[in-house]
């Protein structure tokens, strides 16, 4: 039961990263592939100030918060001034600066040796010390992100994301200033993936910068895209999916030997065949 | 009383000349039509009045009111000035109604977190699209229609601007290509409406039957410059503009 809650957990962590990529992505239509550096800037926020600064949980969680959304309008702005596959080039050079951030800034992250023992939630007097309870606030959290991500997507707001992604000049005449739309939509998602780094930090209680390279962001980004980009279920979809799918293929009795090999194998070839057959993605309602 | 008047407007791109010292005024409560040959700059002159490519040099002035040397097209909607396109911009992946609502709800981006279009928003779309006649595809996606109904949902896009007091000056980029007879008739009488209502109405098109038929005053372009101004048909019988336009 212990192993399915784990993955009840990675579940609820990366929906929140799936759906908060997928209001950039999906509803903006901007190509962001740095995702992974706002989950990486909760993730050390959370265990910098839990370790070294006797902060609790839930403050650092909001610290967190707010240096990924103050890095997400200095990096948002500079993406501003692209569009398209530059934009996507420029927010893959952003990843890698902030993980070598990660990996060389020693004095503060330790770089590769990583953070040790950063300590679980605490609310009230009550500690999220196992698994389940651990599940229980996190299920939380991501819920509030879900109902945050629809009520944005819903609102007028989230019409003129729409707008935007389908054609920036043509909504520009009716009046909207789309640079600042694109730069709030962008910081709102990374506050919100800071969330999820926060709970990856104090869940697994240790991080080191493997966990938020430029990999990340591409997966992170294949959980949209296979679920269905611009539909935030569908970005929940595509997180249980590849969350799911690797584990399943431990029970198909591939021989030992090369049991890893053809687990990888199939889970690219299921990938590929879905995209084939399913383009827009399991939930989607547009395609890239 | 102009509610739109540029003044020595003119747009290079690099060597090309595309707009050269053009000075001209519109009225309101008129239609004035925008010809000229392909590449006498008509879409370069809409694109620099509606904020899309920027001026090189020259003014823009507005209601008789405003000077502008520089414009953003996010501005457009606050000198009261819409457009529609010659090739139709449409948000595609969008319903029917999206692209009316979109176009009348707040523009602020915290106001509009927090607001849902409400019954009035939805009473102008369908207002809208019913007047266009095509409110019974109000839930379909804008990338399904036919193109034809892609071209009356631009048209009715702007009417709904112009509903909501955010259009007094009204550029119509080639509106009735590729429209079918009575859809060519209902446009017409949308332009006599909107002339009616005081708006100032600039048409751009090729057909000169209907250039005849609409406009109160002809503008003709040639190679980025004024070649002629004035009544349709004295204009259009001059002889330089015979020859501009058919090349002769």
């Amino acid at each position: 039961m212990e192993y399915i809650y784990h993955l009840a957990v990675l579940f609820t962590i990366y929906a929140g990263l799936a759906i908060t990529l997928d209001l950039v992505v999906g509803y903006t239509g901007l190509l962001s592939v740095t995702h992974a550096a706002f989950y990486g800037f909760g993730a050390y926020a959370t265990a910098i100030l839990m370790t070294a600064h006797g902060f609790g949980f839930f403050p650092s969680l909001l610290v967190g918060m707010v240096i990924s959304m103050v890095a997400a309008l200095l990096i948002g702005f500079v993406l501003s001034r692209f569009k398209d596959d530059y934009y996507a080039l420029v927010s893959f050079g952003f990843n890698i600066i902030v993980f070598s951030v990660f990996l060389n800034w020693q004095d503060v992250t330790r770089g590769p040796l990583g953070i040790p023992g950063i300590g679980k939630p605490e609310l009230f007097g009550y500690t999220f010390s196992s698994t389940l309870q651990f599940l229980f606030l996190s299920a939380v959290l991501m819920l509030l992100v879900y109902g945050a991500a629809r009520f944005l997507v819903s609102s007028s707001f989230g019409r003129v994301l729409k707008a935007i992604r389908e054609d920036e000049k043509a909504i520009s005449v009716f009046g909207y200033n789309t640079k600042t739309y694109k730069l709030v939509v962008f910081t709102l998602s990374a506050g919100m993936a800071a969330i999820a780094g926060s709970l990856f930090a104090s869940y697994i209680t240790f991080i080191d910068p493997s966990t938020f390279t430029l990999n990340e962001s591409v997966f992170i980004l294949a959980m949209i895209i296979l679920g269905g980009l611009s539909n935030v279920r569908g970005a929940v979809i595509g997180a249980l999916f590849l969350i799911l799918l690797p584990e399943i293929l431990r029970f198909v009795g591939f021989p030992t030997d090369i049991a890893a090999q053809m687990r990888q194998v199939v889970y690219g070839a299921l990938l590929i065949g879905l995209m084939l057959y399913r383009p827009q993605g399991l939930m989607g309602e547009f395609k890239l | 009383m102009h509610t739109l008047q540029t003044k020595h407007l003119t747009k290079h791109f690099d060597t090309v000349k595309a707009i050269t010292d053009l000075s001209i005024s519109f009225e309101p409560g008129k239609i004035t039509g925008v010809i000229g040959p392909n590449g006498s700059g008509k879409s370069t002159f809409i694109n620099t009045l509606t904020g899309l490519t920027p001026i090189t040099s020259g003014s823009i002035g507005v209601a008789e009111k405003v000077e502008l040397t520089s414009i953003v097209s996010n501005d457009m909607p606050v000198y009261g000035i819409t457009r529609t396109f010659q090739e139709v911009r449409l948000f595609e992946q969008m319903s029917v109604l999206d692209n009316i609502l979109v176009v009348t709800t707040c523009r602020g981006w915290f106001k509009s977190i927090f607001e849902k279009h409400s019954a009035y928003h939805l009473a102008i779309a369908e207002k809208v699209l019913k007047r266009v006649g095509i409110w019974q595809f109000h839930n379909k996606l804008a990338v399904n229609l036919s193109y034809g109904q892609r071209k009356l949902l631009e048209i009715a896009r702007v009417l709904a601007m112009s509903e909501i007091g955010k259009a007094q000056v009204i550029f119509f980029d080639e509106p009735y290509a590729g429209l079918f007879p009575e859809m060519v008739k209902l446009v017409s009488e949308i332009m006599k409406e909107l002339r009616s209502e005081g708006k100032t109405v600039i048409l751009v098109e090729h057909n000169m039957d209907l250039i005849r038929e609409l406009s109160d005053k002809v503008i003709v372009l040639d190679s980025g410059t004024l070649l002629a101004e004035g009544n349709a048909n004295h204009v259009l019988s001059r002889k330089d503009v015979v020859e501009a336009y058919l090349g002769e």
